[in-house]
């Protein structure tokens, strides 16, 4: 079979999941890989609780009446599903389990720049998650995850400043991790390994970084003054004090849509690796993906007022960021059109994770080019705070980041335990996952345009046979998510040995042994030659 | 079958088609993109499928002339986009110079809506059909937006400001209102209904029920429960200053500085009355702050500006703002 | 695991000169997250500055500016000692590093010391927003200037503390750091080959210096002459 990826008799005899034992080795570990694998856990913990609270939305909007749960407990649990997925999936998911395991080997280095502080990246987004869950399970919040002033300053009763803090920890984790990305891809190439040698991943992660090191901290100071409104009375954002509300939301988006970027840049340098490998040539536009990468973290600062078109800007402010928001979707059309050509005379398999990259290039031309709707500003005077904003952002972090996230965990899964996944169960859940989501989220695109506000538990009557729809797609949704955790999990002690290198690809991360010792690399390796060289069969790895 | 299944919300406005047919366009340069590149994407990987384990094709690095093709046809397209869009949004912030006024206010979690003649309502807005309505949003408390899918048209309304938008309907009917911003518990619960009719019903409704009190008849009885002609008589012999004659006329502070006493002026003055002491005058009128809201205020302006001028009122208003006790 | 075995190299960096040129990059990159962190609340003091000048003139007013300049130059005179520390360090000269560190130390409790008595003094004068704040204008033409000021100052204040009060947590968490430094130079463990750690300790502690020559001015001096 010309798909069939190589296996192996036998596993290294040491790679770094043997290297040491117990449960100290782990939680006091600061080799990235390990840090990789505790960040997976920890952000499928909080993608299945986010999920969970997924569903019991869903389950309310069954009936147009509000009858399955209270209107506050409704409210709180939509917050629950924003805030956990927002802050504890999206924005760490790619980064920090695929960046963190693959960046240094990519660039051939032993390690990040930092490791213990790696390390700590990964105990504050713990602490984080668990004051936050804290602030969600005991009295819940009920802001919604953007937590709009004078609501969350002034009239909430929930567990606004609880959730901050647990919120502004997590957004530490964040920055450091984008720190560390920085400083190791400027100091910490192999010798060889120029910029523009570097796997477009790693283009991908810069770009995100630089992202979160420079808006992070305006929403954890926002939070902080959030904070010191409700405690000390301060009156930034209260009307009554002599503050602006809106203030918080420039506030607010300063950081929350670049923070967007940062859920789906990760993604793209994802599907760059997948769709290359897959169709066994070189990615068609190196320099222009890479650069498209940096012109977007740049553009995705100078956006934001267009979540707030109908607050009542001006005109000519209205008009500027409407501008600035159509640009800022070209690059990431270069990026489709180059993946589409790379598959142009390629050698392709319909594997897996090609399977989920080419789901991805379909939901995300949907999702950005509804994007473009949203940019208008006649339109989204219209559709702004409906269910067509929500079918929106769901097709670019769902059907794009999450489906991009699902294809690379599939990808690096043999480089980073030694195994292969089951394919034919791994092709179902791709299948499900697509139909479901459609299924859940293309009716309501439609429900947003007759007008479904958004936050609603009960709606009118002429909404329900769409949002049926959208709950049984959500119920087939489910179980693509699911299958995954399961048979992983399985193929951990029972799936067939991976070799070194079984897709093949190129790439120094295929150039030493699935699973890797510690060090990465049992020597430096010197690059000579660009990325993305299919030409030639893969090196051949000594096995130490 | 399309009544079974809409797409569209009616259009009821006269603005909505232009937003549905730009809204279609849309789609269709969605559906256009998706299909076309998701169908190349899958005919090259049906086409170029791998058919042996060890194929190697060539080597294509790019290619300068299509990067600059598919980077400029989308800038393109997007520039019309923009322009289209731009034009139709100037069309929704352009309130026609003829069109009659509602205030609405969000509560939570209800909108009051006050016509100039005097009608109140809650959660329910009648029009008549064909003329354009502006309406002037704020808020008592957290930010709410109003919004219309039938007409298209959705404005936030902020406590603390006033945001104007407008609409014209052009359909009899009944449709929804939403609150689209996010404010508590009650948010769904935050609903109603526009009700547009045909001008004669119009005229019907506006002259049924009880008589409606004008703005300033309102004002009127607030003026008196509340006792500020105590202070405020038409002579000037009161302890307050005169009334009458003064919205739109310039006072003379304490501290000498000269001040127009607009609407801001005159709610200012009820609600904080020490921050603009007229000049000659004590400071002993007591506040009314939490004692009258958003509509009451409106009521007294109203009143105020309805009260004759005094007799022999000539440009110079100070000097019969000379306060009786000296 | 272990960072002692080969000297300061760490085990993942192939030489001394990386591990440096690392270190100093990531200081920069935080520094820049540092100024994204105060520039919200500068961004926002700039807006309502513009919107009530005639209130922020006023309160300024309220705070003493010779305090303030004391603060100043205290900080000032901590960059200095701290620069002198990193140079002892430079040069080996271990105790030499613990002096300069100790003088940064105490000058910089100096400055904690005088931001005490001057939030103290806030807190007399009801000037802590808040239930309990009373504004009293310092100029009398003040609240014709600006009728709302009793709303306005009170956002002075806010800004005031919430600034203030980053700033000198960031101290508060910085003297612990100088402190460890001073001991880790005393322990003889800087030479010209490695004294990152107390490099990179310092270029925050001038980015705290530098903050507060910001603060300072927009703070203390609105319309002084």
């Amino acid at each position: 079979m010309p798909t069939q990826p190589i296996t192996s008799e036998t596993m290294p005899k040491e790679h770094y999941l043997n290297a040491d034992y117990g449960i100290r080795s782990w939680l006091l570990t600061i080799d990235h890989k390990r840090i990789a694998l505790l960040y997976l856990l920890s952000v499928t913990v909080a993608f299945a609780l986010g999920g969970a609270y997924a569903v019991l939305v869903r389950l309310e909007l069954l009936t147009p009446a509000g009858d399955f749960f209270t209107a506050e407990n409704y409210n709180k649990m939509f917050t629950a599903h924003g805030v956990i997925m927002v802050f504890f999936f999206m924005i760490p998911a790619i980064p920090a389990t695929l960046g963190n395991f693959l960046l240094p080997m990519m660039i051939g280095a032993k390690d990040l720049a930092f490791p213990r502080i790696n390390l700590l990246s990964w105990y504050l987004y713990v602490v984080g998650f668990l004051v936050t869950l804290g602030a969600l399970f005991v009295g819940g919040l009920d802001t919604g995850w953007t937590f709009y002033t004078p609501y969350s300053t002034a009239f909430a009763n929930s567990n606004v400043v609880a959730a901050g803090v647990g919120i502004f920890i997590s957004g530490f984790s964040s920055i450091l991790t984008g720190f560390n990305f920085i400083v190791t891809i400027h100091k910490m190439r192999a010798p060889g390994m120029t910029w523009f040698r570097m796997p477009l991943f790693v283009w991908a992660h810069y770009a995100t970084s630089l992202i979160q090191i420079l808006g992070t901290p305006v929403v954890a100071v926002t939070i902080l003054m959030v904070a010191a409104e409700r405690l000390f009375k301060f009156g930034f954002f209260d009307p009554t004090r002599g503050g602006d509300p809106i203030l918080f939301q420039h506030l607010f988006w300063f950081y929350s849509h670049p923070a967007v970027y940062i859920m789906i840049l990760p993604a793209m340098g994802v599907i760059s690796e997948l769709v290359t490998c897959f169709s066994r040539k070189r990615v068609f536009g190196y320099d222009f993906i890479a650069m498209s990468s940096l012109a977007i973290a740049v553009l995705s600062f100078l956006v934001w007022a267009h979540h707030m078109f109908v607050s009542g800007m001006s005109v000519y402010a209205a008009m500027i960021f409407s501008a600035l928001s159509f640009l800022v979707a070209i690059p990431s059309a270069i990026k489709v059109f180059n993946w589409t050509a790379t598959l142009f005379r390629g050698s392709v398999s319909w594997q897996t994770p090609m399977l989920y990259a080419m789901g991805f290039i379909g939901l995300f031309l949907i999702g950005g080019l509804t994007g473009l709707f949203l940019a208008s500003v006649g339109l989204d005077i219209h559709v702004t705070d409906t269910y067509f904003i929500v079918a929106h952002f769901h097709y670019v972090m769902v059907g794009g980041t999450i489906m991009a996230y699902l294809g690379g965990l599939h990808f690096w899964w043999p480089k980073m335990t030694g195994r292969l996944y089951p394919e034919w169960w791994a092709r179902v859940s791709a299948v499900l996952v697509f139909v479901g989501f459609n299924t859940t989220f293309l009716p309501q695109f439609i429900l947003g345009y007759l007008g479904m506000p958004r936050r609603y538990y009960a709606y009118p009557e002429e909404f329900q046979v769409l949002n049926v729809m959208s709950t049984a797609g959500a119920s087939i949704l489910g179980v693509g998510f699911l299958l995954p955790i399961f048979y992983l999990a399985w193929s951990m002690r029972y799936g067939r040995i991976s070799s070194a290198n079984p897709w093949p690809a190129t790439g120094l991360e295929w150039q030493t042994p699935s699973p890797p010792p510690t060090e990465n690399f049992p020597r430096t390796p010197v690059v000579d030659e660009e990325a993305y060289d299919y030409t030639r069969p893969p090196k051949e790895i000594a096995l130490v | 079958m399309w009544q079974g299944f809409p797409l569209f919300p009616e259009q009821a406005s006269s603005l909505a088609a232009r937003v549905d047919e730009f809204y279609i366009f849309m789609w269709l340069v969605t559906a256009f993109f998706t299909v076309t590149i998701s169908a190349t994407m899958l005919y090259f990987a049906v086409r170029y499928r791998r058919r042996r384990a060890d194929e190697r094709p060539g080597e294509i690095h790019g290619s300068l002339a299509l990067e600059l093709t598919w980077t400029i046809i989308p800038l393109l397209i997007v520039v019309v986009m923009f322009v289209w869009a731009t034009l139709l949004f100037f069309a929704q912030r352009r309130t026609p110079d003829d069109a009659m006024q509602v205030t609405v206010v969000g509560k939570r979690w209800m909108w009051k809506l006050q016509h100039m003649t005097g009608q109140r309502e809650i959660n329910e807005l009648h029009v008549p059909v064909g003329k354009a309505v502006r309406l002037m949003l704020t808020s008592e408390d957290t930010i709410h937006s109003f919004y219309v899918p039938a007409f298209r048209m959705k404005m936030d309304a902020v406590p603390g400001r006033y945001n104007e938008t407008w609409f014209r309907a052009t359909k009899p009917g009944k449709y929804h209102i939403f609150c689209a911003e996010y404010c508590g518990t009650e948010h769904s619960g935050m609903i109603g209904w526009v009700y547009a009719m045909e001008p004669t019903d119009y005229q019907l409704w506006l002259a049924g029920g009880p008589a409606p009190v004008s703005l300033a008849e309102m004002g009127q009885k607030l003026f008196a429960e509340r006792n500020c002609a105590t202070c405020h008589t038409p002579q000037g012999a009161g302890r307050g200053p005169v009334l009458n004659g003064l919205p739109g006329s310039k006072v003379l502070l304490q501290g000498g500085e000269e001040w127009v006493a607009d609407d801001t002026y005159l709610r200012e003055s009820i609600l904080r009355p020490s921050a603009k002491i007229v000049s000659g005058y004590q400071p002993v009128m007591p506040t009314f702050q939490g004692q009258l809201g958003e509509e009451d205020l409106a009521a007294l302006i109203a009143y105020i500006k309805s009260l004759p001028a005094a007799a022999g009122d000539a440009a110079g208003r100070p000097s019969s703002n000379v306060p009786a006790s000296k | 695991m272990s960072d002692a075995h080969a000297g300061p190299l760490r085990h993942h960096f192939a030489t001394l000169q990386q591990q440096k040129e690392s270190a100093t990059l990531g200081m920069w990159v935080f520094i820049a997250q540092e100024i994204m962190f105060f520039g919200g609340l500068f961004g926002t003091y700039a807006i309502y500055r513009y919107l009530y000048y005639a209130a922020f003139e006023d309160a300024s007013h309220h705070l003493d500016w010779k305090l303030g300049a004391i603060n100043t130059g205290v900080l000032i005179c901590s960059s200095l000692t701290m620069a002198l520390a990193v140079h002892a360090a430079a040069v080996g000269k271990g105790k030499q590093i613990a002096a300069w560190i100790a003088a940064t130390i105490l000058l910089g409790s100096i400055f904690l010391g005088v931001k005490v008595v001057e939030y103290k003094e806030k807190f007399d004068h009801h000037l802590v927003p808040g239930p309990k704040f009373h504004y009293v204008p310092h100029a009398e033409a003040a609240r014709a200037a600006d009728p709302e000021i009793d709303r306005h100052s009170q956002i002075y204040f806010s800004l005031y503390f919430m600034m203030t009060g980053l700033h000198a947590l960031h101290m508060i968490i910085g003297i612990p750091l100088l402190a460890w430094m001073g001991w880790r130079g005393w322990r003889g463990e800087f030479s010209a080959l490695y004294h990152s750690p107390i490099e990179i300790t310092g270029l925050y502690w001038h980015f705290v210096d530098i903050v507060w020559i910001f603060l300072f001015p927009l703070l203390y001096l609105i319309g002084h002459h």
